[in-house]
């Protein structure tokens, strides 16, 4: 497979529809390095070439060795059966003490931003430490498990139940197919990435099942707002990674972070959202991502001004608690595909610190992200409906197909070399700004720039 | 062969149960847990891919708009009563229902089936369906494409009949 | 720019971060339980009875039971019983004291009446907040007990205030002690038993016209000056009348 294509093609439709065949093309992982091979040296992208070197490297291989020694001794299939089971464990484990503490973090940043200091006070258990309130989310989670479930006279039962239940197991499933380190993906796709979306899209029906059981006026806005708003975004989000599968040639999470591997120049990281069309997809993606999420400033389900709590209006105890880890299971999950997608995945940013075990840098880079949600969230105020509607559809769905474009031009310009390598930035950059400001200025006429004289 | 029966018969039941509920919120989440047994089915057969393109664009797509409609159209809960003992109306749906079913049963009598499996049919793989889509059949593939913006157009078109003099007029 | 304007917003939050770490202008939070808040001077919250001596409390409460406070309290939380015999106060002059004099913290609004009413300077206001307790009804009725604060206390919460109400009571007793040596010596001088001015005051009102005979003479220290005149006025009537002539005096006459 290759991305260099001759100018001239023998059929038009072919010619058409070739910058998109590795749209829908996959490479297997042990291929990759058959691909490397095949690869022209003038491709700026190459793969890594260190790759099996680092992969043998204790630290690269602890987490799979810690599994083997548990299960290594086990006949097949019931080996195959725990090595799965603990697959989801640790996953579960690892991503519910994150969102223990990420619920913390979240906490903390937003009073430090807001001059306060956030929760600060509760011990650790039986004592009086209190190391800056690290043990708050266990009690939270004492606290939600103690309360009261109730359930509202007129609500529907089974849904009532079911909704918080499906979120959750929704925002789950997503993450069967992020690569967290070289050897760590818990399930080889071929679809990988519309498994991913497709998992996700669910997510957005739980909430209107929420809305719509709980009988209650709030909830059942809520419940409209949150069809509306996933309509309006599901296209932008689906259309800002396909770039991504275009240059990999892959649906597959693990070719597409392999694809990221490698430095140009021995410094600079072969990552996506290093390239002109990499970086608006990943803007694109991440907007998108906040807006799928319902995270500030797209939380139009749950307006706690205006809506009570949304669809959590009528949710109490644990319930309410599934929600929460919900939405922070969703938003991890779509932090780590943004990390996979645009920013190499587990690969380090330098040579020399492909030391430290890729699992590591997968967590930084993930934990940055959604360092980036809070602060958003710290700093935008709620759009209204109408804004946000309009913003999907005349701002970003264009731009994403103004984009997947840039990425095809980019794509079919991969052979240029020398000076004409500056052109083909050129070029991809001018595509991508130019079409944003007179958007922008289209969009913002007779809005902005707006003077606040009394704030 | 169990999981296909298991399949198929959550596909069914979820559609037939859905078909007699009189709750219509309740009728499109049976359909919707339909469509995701329909997407089981092309799991169980390899098709991932069309499995995952089941699931983003029927569970996670068209249901939004099928329970968009519901909530803006139903006005009332009396709308709800709709005349059950209808004798006309159960004439009109027998003969569609039998119109189709034989239509259906004749497309399926006259395709030649294999009647002993092939040795394993070739995987379809993402790769190969790309190849396959982007090559030969390249043309239906853009003429599909072509087809659903035009549609999508007419879909503004007609959505869009408020012109900016008439809003003048009616404020 | 389209969303300069964000990025602005943005840096405006990091800001705020960053500062809230090394700027203690930014950073305000007073940590309360473990860090007490310095209350303002004028901050006031329940009434307490001052007493002249710490050593024996009740023994030397300014208080003399003349119940215009629990008259005028607009919610009705003071209850006050008078004693049934005289105590020398501070002075040393026998006074009526209050046997029961209870405030109801429950119902207490801290609307400072008892205060601005009391002629006698007897009842303050605190600066307590903690007063929360596990018992509903009586925990919260305060008796004379727990009312009674020495009058450092007052000079510790209320500095300034406490200095005028001194100075006042100093120039007060002085003037007392000056008409009654004057008193001594026109007695001295004419042999004419009953004195003009101390008999008709202690006939009039229980209440003490000797260490406070003019309980709104006009404030501090410069009352000097004016005290022959207050101390003229003073004994022949009730004492919170002649209050009249004196103009920036804190506390307004209260309708008896």
């Amino acid at each position: 497979m290759t991305v260099h294509f001759p100018i001239v093609a023998a059929s038009v439709s072919e010619w058409i529809a070739r910058p998109f065949l590795p749209l829908v093309t996959a490479v297997p992982d042990s291929q990759l390095s058959a691909l490397n091979a095949q690869l022209p040296p003038t491709l700026s992208f190459s793969l890594s070439t260190a790759a099996p070197s680092r992969a043998d490297a204790l630290l690269e291989r602890f987490p799979l060795v810690l599994r083997d020694l548990l299960t290594g001794w086990l006949p097949e299939p019931l080996r195959w059966l725990l090595n799965s089971l603990l697959a989801i464990v640790a996953i579960l484990a690892i991503f519910g003490l994150l969102f223990a503490f990420l619920t913390l973090a979240e906490r903390k940043i937003l009073g430090r931003i807001q001059n306060r200091p956030g929760p600060n006070r509760t011990p650790l258990p039986f004592t009086k430490l209190r190391f800056f309130g690290l043990a708050q989310p266990f009690a939270d989670g004492v606290k939600a498990l103690t309360k009261e479930d109730v359930i509202p006279l007129g609500a529907d039962r089974v849904l009532h139940y079911l909704a918080p239940v499906a979120l959750l197991a929704f925002s789950i499933l997503t993450f069967a197919v992020i690569p967290f380190g070289r050897n760590l993906v818990p399930l080889e796709l071929d679809a990988a990435v519309l498994y991913f979306f497709a998992a996700g899209a669910a997510t957005e029906l739980a909430v209107f099942m929420a809305g719509w059981a709980s009988r209650n006026k709030y909830s059942l806005l809520a419940a409209m707002r949150a069809l509306a708003q996933l309509i309006s975004y599901e296209l932008p989000l689906l259309l800002s990674f396909v770039p991504v599968i275009l240059i990999a040639g892959s649906l597959s999470t693990t070719a597409i972070v392999a694809h990221q591997g490698g430095w140009h120049w021995g410094f600079i990281p072969n990552w996506h959202v290093l390239t002109p069309w990499g970086f608006a997809g990943f803007v694109i993606f991440m907007v998108a991502a906040l807006a799928e999420s319902n995270r500030s400033p797209f939380d139009l389900p749950e307006a706690e001004s205006e809506l009570i709590a949304g669809h959590l209006t009528e949710y109490s105890g644990f319930k309410y608690a599934l929600f929460f880890m919900a939405e922070y299971f969703g938003m991890c999950a779509l932090s780590g595909m943004a990390v996979t997608l645009f920013l190499g995945g587990w690969q380090a940013p330098l040579p020399f610190l492909e030391i430290i075990p890729s699992f590591v840098w997968f967590g930084l880079k993930l934990i940055t992200l959604l360092l980036g949600f809070i602060w958003i969230r710290a700093t935008f105020p709620r759009l209204r409906i109408d804004q946000l509607t309009r913003f999907a559809w005349k701002f970003l769905v264009p731009l994403a197909l103004i984009n997947l474009a840039n990425t095809a031009v980019w794509s079919l310009t991969s052979g240029w070399t020398g000076p004409l390598q500056l052109l083909r930035w050129a070029l991809s950059i001018a595509i991508v700004v130019v079409p944003f400001v007179l958007l922008g200025r289209k969009l913002s006429a007779g809005v902005a720039p707006r003077t606040y004289r009394y704030a | 062969m169990i999981a296909f029966l298991l399949i198929a018969l959550g596909t069914l039941g979820t559609a037939a149960v859905a078909l007699s509920l009189r709750n219509l919120i309740h009728s499109a989440l049976l359909l919707i847990a339909s469509w995701a047994g329909i997407a089981a089915f092309y799991l169980w057969a390899g098709a991932e891919f069309v499995a995952f393109a089941q699931v983003l664009v029927y569970v996670g797509a068209v249901s939004m708009v099928v329970l968009f409609a519901v909530l803006l159209t139903r006005r009332s809960r009396e709308d709800l009563a709709i005349a059950r003992e209808s004798i006309g109306r159960a004439i009109g749906a027998l003969i569609v229902g039998g119109a189709v079913l034989g239509v259906l049963a004749l497309a399926v009598i006259s395709t030649p089936l294999a009647t002993a499996p092939e040795a394993s049919p070739p995987a379809a793989t993402v790769h190969t369906l790309g190849l396959q889509l982007m090559g030969p059949h390249a043309a239906a593939l853009l003429i599909v494409g072509l087809l659903l913006t035009v549609a999508l157009l007419g879909a503004i078109v007609i959505a869009s009949t408020d012109t900016p003099e008439k809003t003048k007029n009616t404020t | 720019m389209l969303g300069s304007g964000l990025l602005q917003g943005l840096a405006v939050t990091a800001k705020n971060l960053v500062g809230s770490f090394h700027d203690p202008a930014r950073f305000t939070t007073i940590e309360y339980p473990e860090v007490k808040p310095a209350l303002p001077e004028a901050y006031r919250n329940f009434p307490f009875l001052i007493t002249e001596n710490a050593t024996d409390p009740m023994g030397t409460l300014r208080c003399v039971a003349c119940q215009i406070c629990e008259k005028e309290c607009p919610p009705q939380c003071i209850y006050i019983e008078k004693s049934k015999d005289k105590k020398p106060d501070a002075a040393g002059k026998l006074q009526i004291y209050p046997a029961v004099f209870a405030i109801d913290t429950s119902v207490c609004m801290s609307c400072q009446i008892c205060v601005e009413v009391c002629p006698f300077d007897a009842i303050k206001m605190d600066q307590v907040f903690e007063i929360a307790t596990t018992e509903r009804f009586n925990a919260l009725l305060l008796n004379r007990e727990e009312l009674a604060k020495p009058n450092d206390y007052y000079h510790r919460i209320h500095p300034t205030e406490a200095a005028e109400v001194d100075a006042r009571l100093a120039a007060d007793r002085k003037a007392a002690e000056e008409k009654a040596k004057a008193a001594a010596a026109a007695k001295a001088a004419a042999p004419k038993p009953p004195g003009a001015a101390a008999a008709p005051a202690r006939s009039s009102s229980n209440s003490t016209a000797e260490p406070k005979p003019a309980a709104a003479t006009p404030a501090p220290a410069p009352a000097a000056g004016s005290t022959p005149q207050s101390a003229a006025v003073a004994p022949a009537t009730n004492p919170k009348l002649p209050a009249a002539p004196s103009a920036e005096a804190p506390k307004p006459p209260a309708a008896a």
